[in-house]
């Protein structure tokens, strides 16, 4: 098997929000380092709001987990408009993190929506 | 008609061109079956994860190796 395959990367697709405040930034920031970890797959949120059919196509039959920074739930209703199930939902100001605008994003605050993420994909199996 | 399958060459990626080869067979039709290998040429055509599937020139899935009906329904929408 060629060293640069990326077949056996995790069948858990995540999508951010990465909307335009520190939430957003933050769900980014956690998809950005839970794909460096292995856990799952930053996926592309712009491609399936943009209804581009491969994007559609390949996130069916997958774990799909969505993080929206807050109650807006801009993502999930992507998700809702293309008929795809999401699996796993998360809200970063759900987790007791205050939405701003200041993008100085901390590091416990990223952490925490790591560690949510996780305790999902363990408890839902 | 031209079909690509992007891939390495692991498992997936050959599951999938031989899934490709028997609907393109079983169909009947002439087309070009390429094996795409090279990793900048898998990025820059699209291809999150592989196995990926294009058809003429169009991207139809990535990530999984489809179902033969799947793979059937994603040459037919081409065929046009």
């Amino acid at each position: 098997m060629a060293d640069t395959c990326t077949c056996t990367a995790a069948p858990v697709l995540i999508f951010p929000c990465s909307g335009g405040s520190n939430v957003g930034q933050i769900a980014n920031q956690a998809a950005v380092e839970l794909t460096k970890e292995g856990v799952g797959k930053l996926f592309c949120l712009a491609g399936v709001g943009g209804h581009v059919d491969s994007f559609i196509e390949s996130s069916k039959g997958n774990r799909l987990v969505v993080i929206d920074g807050c109650p807006t739930a801009c993502a999930k209703k992507i998700f809702e408009h293309v008929n795809l199930p999401v699996t796993d939902y998360i809200v970063v100001t759900g987790l007791d993190i205050k939405k701003t605008h200041n993008f100085d994003l901390e590091r416990n605050d990223i952490e925490k929506v790591c560690a949510e993420v996780k305790r999902r994909l363990q408890c839902n199996l | 008609m031209e079909i690509k399958i992007f891939g390495p060459g692991c498992p997936k990626c050959k599951a999938l061109h031989k899934a490709v080869t028997e609907v393109v067979s079983e169909m009947g039709l002439s087309a070009d079956v390429k094996k795409v290998e090279k990793l900048d040429e898998i990025v820059q055509a699209g291809v999150m994860l592989t196995p990926g599937l294009m058809v003429n020139g169009k991207l139809k899935v990535f990530g999984k190796v489809p179902g033969k009906e799947d793979i059937k329904r994603y040459i037919e929408e081409e065929k046009q």
